[in-house]
Formats: structure tokens, sequence, C-alpha cells
């Protein structure tokens, strides 16, 4: 009997740590690409084996007990109750090691905190205010004067859905996949402002080694450097309502030239698009340009069919304010509705983009309100 | 003291159980009320281990998932732990104190069945347009608040359960200050006794608190208030302060009993007094003191001022010395002692490693600098269930099989109990162990699908969920049937166990130490020694 426990119990052990060594993917922290990454792993392995060595000789002292002291050997059962060197011996120690250990986390947290260089405050070279939607985020390059929206990949979204049948190992960073990702520079110190528009997110990186939430009316700051180009995918870590697991974050970090490069052709199609507000769109431009916009912003809550989820998430097939006024159906995207999912698009999305979905909801599911919604309407009721 | 011949116990299932006043009916009440929550809550947990086998989207819509993983926890919480310890005091506590029964019988009753309407309440949520609050239990604003009937719901159920728990906790403080027998000083009292003293104390404190909190979420909801509304001046993460300060003390609540368990079963299966008695009875209320004062290290990433979070980490560490000396005592107890190894000290045993391994990564995640990374993973998820599934729910069990021959009159099958134990213990581990790696390599709590890089853990630790559950269904069985039937259980029915619980005889009579007189202090587990 005690026999095939132990086998049994080993087998397992066996079999867990073959699982674990065959498998591609980390079982531990990852070391990450800021220096402050470095730290919080270093402190985490610090704390690992010092929980391991008291373990090794807590559980040790208890099994040797359990073998030594027991009935089945005839022992006789030894009658002390206590001893104050002992106690007194095993109070001191924990304490000793617990400020050994809170020294570094101090240092590692003052890092994060109050970042200095040279004794001085350091010097921010750029800033990115986040800010967290249900279930997009938002990156603002506040010295640029420009900014998009971030949200989950197509091919991962038609893939996460209920018995979608298209298998999850198919696509290409499944739910860790954005349309547009944040773009930063490498070995740059870069300040994050964080916040949100309806409920607390949290704008987390692994490989920058921090997380920090992002709370609706409170800007929060946190800072990184990092150093290494590369593509950097995270996830929103606070609970955020239905689609919490479908936000993730991903940064592409590019070379200081590249970055420049990048920088500039941004700032081209902004201009584009901005001389795009005053032309006059046919249909089948709005049309085309709505479904885009409509599949990757507003189809999670509204879905593709514009059923909505009734009753948090109205549908659009048949509803009122979609069939009525075109000004009225601009001003609820333009303005959002407070205390829903539905945001204030008029701050998150372009003229185009805003007038290009409202036409496109207002000529399908079944709506027969037709018409066009052009740019420059959305543009004049703003 | 026992009446054997005529046990005066009232006929009919109304008078003898809606009507009660008695508290090991009481005591049974609970118990059985627990371990039905236990059950659907688990039912809960295996939906969402069901969901997560693989990765994408299977059986379940993501907000269906998030109202799966609130009313989990609900249940779990505030419907199967804490009511299982209450069960446990009634029927112990006066046994254990020489006292007749709880001091306020009539509120004993009333406390329970609060409870069953509480849990009504809550469950009806799931069958309501737009269905159960779906916020988490931490019941964060402004996520909450855009539940829709549910709101109202939830508030109501919470403030039921919370009166229940204060008058459940009055009772064990008016019994345990009042109705020890004469002779039966505080330093006598058996340390399951004493660790449930210090948590009514902490029950009493903060339940209020939770109370107001979501009654701000109310006013919030339905009147047009501003507390936790950045738009109106309020604050949201004001929200959280006054949640963790809950919140932090109630899972000391869900332990401190346990720790009381735990400190009678391993004595008694050791032959060897408790270690350090009094130094227990310290580190029971000096946790209990810290418990107040590091609420804010659940709330690391949401931008407190470097100060804040230094203190808050320094005090949080200092939880591990007084947690530590109760480790190094249970292992000091079974010192030279002679064990012997039933089903109740095996699952004490599979306690003190476990919930020393959930202690561990608590003190990893203390450090906030890291904890910045541990936060809101399946790190933490992993933590938490360490210490409150094979911590607390072992420590119930553990309890369950150790009285079960005083309450029923009957012995357990001790091979039934054993393949329960090592069934659970095994699944247990493999359930959660894997959920540190998934935790570490990045994956967020409360997610119902997630990228391909953590499939692998994921379906392990169903795998370990599905057996776990199943084995909780296989203790029904034993309890049932022991119940029923099975050996006679003598008075004192581990032969030399301490305790005045073992000087009545098995079953306990319906009344015990009707007579007000002092008890044989040898007798007691700590009555001489200390």
């Amino acid at each position: 009997m005690k026999k095939a426990q132990i086998k049994l119990v080993t087998m397992l052990t066996a079999l867990m740590l073959t699982t674990v060594s065959s498998a591609e993917y980390g079982i531990n922290l990852r070391k990450g690409v800021t220096d402050y990454s470095q730290t919080a792993y270093d402190m985490h392995m610090l704390a690992f084996w010092v929980c391991v060595v008291i373990g090794v000789l807590v559980f040790g002292a208890m099994l040797y007990s359990i073998i030594a002291h027991r009935k089945s050997k005839g022992v006789k059962p030894e009658q002390f109750s206590h001893s104050t060197t002992a106690e007194i011996v095993w109070t001191i120690i924990p304490i000793i090691i617990l400020a050994v250990m809170a020294w570094p986390a101090t240092k590692a947290l003052i890092k994060m905190e109050n970042p200095t260089e040279n004794g001085k405050p350091m010097k921010m070279d750029m800033t990115i205010k986040v800010t967290g939607y249900q279930w997009k985020w938002r990156y603002d390059y506040l010295e640029e004067g420009f900014g998009f929206l971030s949200t989950l990949s197509k091919d991962s979204n038609l893939a996460r859905q209920i018995n979608s049948g298209v298998k999850p190992e198919t696509v290409d960073n499944y739910l860790l996949d954005v349309d547009k990702p944040l773009v930063l520079p490498v070995d740059t110190n870069i300040r994050f402002l964080l916040t949100a528009d309806d409920v607390i997110h949290s704008w987390w990186v692994p490989d920058f080694g921090w997380k920090r939430d992002a709370i609706p009316g409170f800007i929060n700051e946190a800072w990184t450097n990092i150093k290494e180009p590369g593509i950097y995918r995270g996830q929103c870590a606070e609970l955020c309502g239905k689609d919490h697991g479908f936000m993730p974050v991903v940064v592409e970090v590019l070379s200081k030239e590249d970055y420049a490069d990048w920088l500039s052709q941004q700032k081209g199609e902004q201009a584009e698009e901005a001389a795009m507000v005053e032309k006059t769109w046919t249909k089948e431009e709005l049309m085309a340009r709505g479904e885009e916009v409509y599949m990757q912003q507003c189809v999670t809550c509204h879905q593709a069919d514009g059923t909505g989820i009734p009753p948090t998430f109205p549908a659009l097939a048949g509803s009122a304010v979609v069939n009525g006024a075109a000004a009225d159906q601009v001003q609820l995207v333009l303005n959002g509705k407070p205390g829903t999912a539905m945001a204030a698009f008029g701050s998150l999305l372009s003229e185009n983009d805003i007038a290009a979905a409202i036409t496109y909801t207002r000529n399908s599911f079944g709506n027969t309100a037709g018409g066009m919604v052009q740019p420059v309407d959305v543009k004049n009721l703003k | 003291m026992g009446h054997d011949s005529h046990d005066h116990k009232p006929k009919g299932f109304v008078n003898r159980w809606l009507m009660t006043t008695n508290h090991k009916d009481i005591g049974t009440l609970y118990l059985v009320f627990a371990f039905a929550m236990f059950i659907t809550g688990g039912a809960m947990a295996m939906i969402i281990r069901l969901e997560l086998f693989q990765p994408g989207l299977q059986f379940v819509e993501p907000d269906f998932f998030n109202q799966m993983t609130t009313m989990h926890a609900l249940i779990m919480v505030f419907g199967a732990v804490m009511p299982a310890f209450v069960g446990l005091a009634n029927w112990m506590i006066p046994m254990m104190i020489g006292a007749p029964d709880m001091a306020l019988p009539r509120m004993n009753n009333w406390s329970f069945w609060i409870l069953p309407f509480a849990f009504a309440l809550l469950g009806s949520t799931l069958f309501m347009d737009g269905g159960a609050p779906a916020g988490g239990w931490t019941m964060y604003p402004p996520l909450v608040l855009q539940g829709g009937k549910n709101v109202a719901y939830l508030v109501f159920a919470v403030h039921l359960m919370g009166i229940s728990s204060i008058m459940g906790a009055i009772n064990v403080i008016a019994t345990i200050m009042n109705m020890r027998a004469p002779n039966v000083g505080y330093l006598n009292m058996p340390l399951f006794v004493w660790t449930w003293l210090i948590t009514a104390f902490l029950l009493i404190a903060v339940m209020p608190v939770l109370a107001g909190a979501v009654t701000m979420l109310l006013t919030d909801r339905y009147f047009g208030t501003s507390f936790f509304n950045a738009a109106g001046g309020g604050d949201p993460v004001l929200f959280q302060h006054i949640f963790w300060f809950f919140g932090h003390p109630e899972v000391y609540i869900m332990i401190l009993p346990s720790f009381g368990v735990v400190s009678e079963i391993i004595p008694t299966f050791a032959r060897k007094p408790l270690f350090g008695y009094v130094s227990m009875v310290y580190a029971t209320a000096g946790i209990a003191f810290l418990s107040f004062i590091v609420w804010a290290h659940h709330m690391f990433s949401v931008g407190m001022p470097l100060g804040g979070e230094l203190y808050f980490m320094y005090a949080t560490m200092m939880i591990a010395v007084p947690t530590g000396v109760k480790i190094f005592n249970w292992v000091a107890t079974m010192w030279k002692g002679a064990m012997t190894f039933e089903t109740p000290m095996l699952f004490s045993l599979a306690f003190v490693v476990l919930f020393t391994i959930g202690g561990f990564s608590g003190v990893m995640m203390a450090l906030a600098p890291v904890d910045l990374q541990y936060h809101d993973t399946y790190f933490i998820v992993a933590h938490f269930h360490y210490v409150l599934v094979p911590g607390a729910i072992f420590a119930i069990i553990a309890a369950a099989y150790y009285w079960l021959p005083k309450w029923s009159g009957h012995m357990y099958s001790e091979r039934l109990g054993k393949i329960h134990f090592w069934w659970s213990t095994i699944s247990v581990n493999v359930l959660f162990f894997p959920q540190h790696f998934l935790g570490l390599a990045g994956m967020p709590r409360r997610i119902p699908d997630y990228s391909t890089q953590f499939a692998e853990f994921n379906m392990m630790s169903s795998i370990g969920g599905f057996a776990f559950g199943l084995a909780q269904v296989f203790f029904i069985y034993i309890v049932v049937k022991t119940v029923r039937g099975g050996k006679k259980a003598e008075a004192n029915a581990w032969g030399d166990a301490k305790g005045l619980e073992w000087t009545v005889p098995s079953p306990a009579p319906h009344h015990t130490f009707d007579e007000f007189g002092p008890v044989d202090l040898k007798k007691m587990a700590h009555g001489e020694v200390h």
C-alpha cells in the first residue's frame, strides 16, 4: 500500500517534470528588456531561493519526524511543550531574512517610482498617454500631437468567437495581436501617463517589468527605457468586463532611426486623413470604409450582424437611433453614452471613420434609414 | 453529564430544524448548508475549468464566464468557508469550554436562517435579464455598476451575509467570555476556541466596513451619489481601500479557525501536547492585528506614493513572522511524538505543507517591486487557492473527520478516508501548482480564453480540477455512510485525545454540560500544560 502510493507520487511528479521540460514556453518570470524588469526578476529569484531553502529545512524536519517519530516504531512520545530559546530563535531568524529581502526591494521600488540619473530626477525624453476603453487601448504621442486606437486583430477576433471553427493554434499570436501596435524607440526614457474612459484597466507588458492601473478620472504615471528593439506583447490585467481577455497590448520597439521614419510617415498619413474630411465621399467609399471600421471598433458589442447582446449592448438592427435622424446618431457616437460601454468616439476616431461607420450601420442589418453621412457633417456637429 | 436515555430532541422538521435553538443542531445546519454551497461553488469552478481546458471559446460566452468567476468566489467565501467554520464553532465551542449551549440561542437560529435567503437572493440573479454580477467578487466600481438589476441584489445579499456573520460572531464572543465552566480560564481554552474568539472580533470589526462599501455602491448606482465616480468628484480607488480594509482581515477570518483545528488535531495524533501554546495564542493575535494594517498590498499597481508602497510592503512582510511561529510550533509538536496517520492527521499534515507553500508565494508577492509583475496573474490565483483550498478547506475536512465520530456516533471508514485524502491531495496540486507557472509566464487572471502558449498548463490544471471536484462528491458518500451507520464510536473516539468534547458520549447527546460546575482540567488539551 505505502510503496504503491510512493510509486504513484513519483510517477506523477516525473510526468509533470517531463511535460514542463518538453514545453517551449516559460515557466518562470521573464528577465525582460528593461533595467527594471531585470531588477524585478532578480528580486523574484532571491525570494524564490529563500523560500526554497526554508521549505527544504521545514519540510525536511517534518518528513524526518513523520518517518522517525511514529507510533508503529514503538517510540514513546516525549511530553515537552515549549522551549523559550527555540521560540526566540525562530522569531528572530525570519525577521533577519525579511530585512535582507526588504533592502533590495526598497531600492527597486525607488527605481520605479522616483527614478534618478546621476543623483538628479531622471529626464524623460517623450510621453505616451495610454487610455483604456472597453475593450481597446488608445495611444497618444503627446509631443507629436497624434494618436490612435489599438484593438485585437481581426484574425484573433474571428477565431475567438464561440464555436468559430477556427483553431487558435492556426492564428499567429492568438489573442496577443492588435491592428496597430504602440511604436516606441529604443534606449529612450519614456514616460507613460495612464488613464481610462469607462472602467479600470491595467496596462501590462511583462517584458517591461511592471503593470499600472488605468483609472477613469485619474492619471497614473510610469516609465520605461527599452534596451532591445523587438515586438513585446502583454494584456489588460484588471478585469474590465466581458472582453477583458481580448484587449492585448502590443509594443513594437524600433531603432531610433526607424522610429523617426515611422513618425514622419504617420504624420503624412494624418495630414492625408485630415484633407479627406473636406471632400465629398461616394456611397461605395463610405460603405467600404464603414464596414472596415465597424468590424474593428463596433463589432465586439454590437455584433457582426448588428443584433448586439441585449440588454447590455443594444441591437443596431431595427434600432430607433440608427433608423432615426442622422444628426442624433452622429451625436450619440461622438459623445458616447455615460455609464455604459459606449465610448465618446469623437475623440477616438477620425471624422472619416465615424461618418463611414454610421453610413454603414444605416444601410446594413436590414435598416431602412439609408442615405449617407459625410465626414464634413460629422465635423460640423463636433 | 450526558443524558443517554432521554435526549429532548424536538419532534418534526419544523420544530427540530426551523425553530431550533440547540447549538448542535444549528451547527449541523451550518455545516450542511456550507457543504451544499461548496458543491454549488465547486460546480461553477468546473464550468470555469471546462472553458479553460483548451484555448478558444467552446462552452460559454465571456460574460457568463465572468459571472461564474464572480459567483464562484462569493459563494465559496461567504457561503462555504465562513459558514462551515461557524458550524464548527457552534458544535464544538460549547462542548470545549464546558458550556450547555451558545450564549444567545435564538439569535443563533436567526443568524443561520438568514443565510439561505441571502444566497437565494444572490443566486436568483443568474436567472435575470443581464445575468448575475460579473465584475469579480471584489466588486470594483465602475465595472460592477455596469451590472443590470443584479447590483441591488448583490448589495442586499452581501448585507444579509454580513448581518449573519456579525450575529454569529457576537454569539461566539458572548459564549466564550461568559459561559466557560467556572474553572476554565482563558489560557486553559483549546486553541480552536482561542482562534475563533479572535476571528469573531475580526468579523465584528470588518463586516460593517464591507456593508458600508456596498451601500455606497448602491447609492452610486441608484441614488445619484458619486462616492466612486470621478466625474462627480468621487474616487474609484477609494472603494478598493475600503474593500481591502475589510478584505484582508477577511482572509484571516477564513484561515485563523483552520489554525485552531490543526492545533487540536496534530497533538492528538502525535500523542504530545501542542508545542508553544501561549506563543500560538500571541501569534494568532499578532496576525489578527497585522491584518488591519496591510490592506493596500492588494493594490500595489493603483499608483500609490512611494512611501505608501514601502509601508505596506514592510508591514505585509512582517506577517511572515507570526505565521512562521505557528508552522514551527506544529512541526515541534510532531517532533519526538508517537505519530499515527488517521485521515484527520493526514489532512492536517497536508495543510501544514501546502498552506506553507501558499505562504511562500505570499511573501514573494509582499515584495512590491515584483508584485507589479505577479499582480492580477495566475500566480495570485495559485497563491490564494493554496491557502484557501489545501489551507482552509483541508482544515474543515480534517475537522469533519476528526469530530464526525462525536457528531454521528460512528467511525468513518479509515480506508475510504485515506482514499479521499490521497485523491484530494494529489489532484489539488495538479490543479493549482501549474497555475504558478501560468502566472509567471504572463497569463492574467479572470480571462475566459488565452494565448496558445498557456494551453498545456491549463489543460493540466483542468484535469486536476475535475479530479478534485469528483473527490469531494466521494466525500459526501463517506459522510452520509458514516452518519447512517458504521463502527460505534467510543466517547473518546481517538483513545487518548484531550479536550472536554471527548468526555461526553458519542454521539454527543442533545444537551451537554447542562449542569454548571467545574470540569476536570486534566482532560483539557491545554488545561495543565503551558
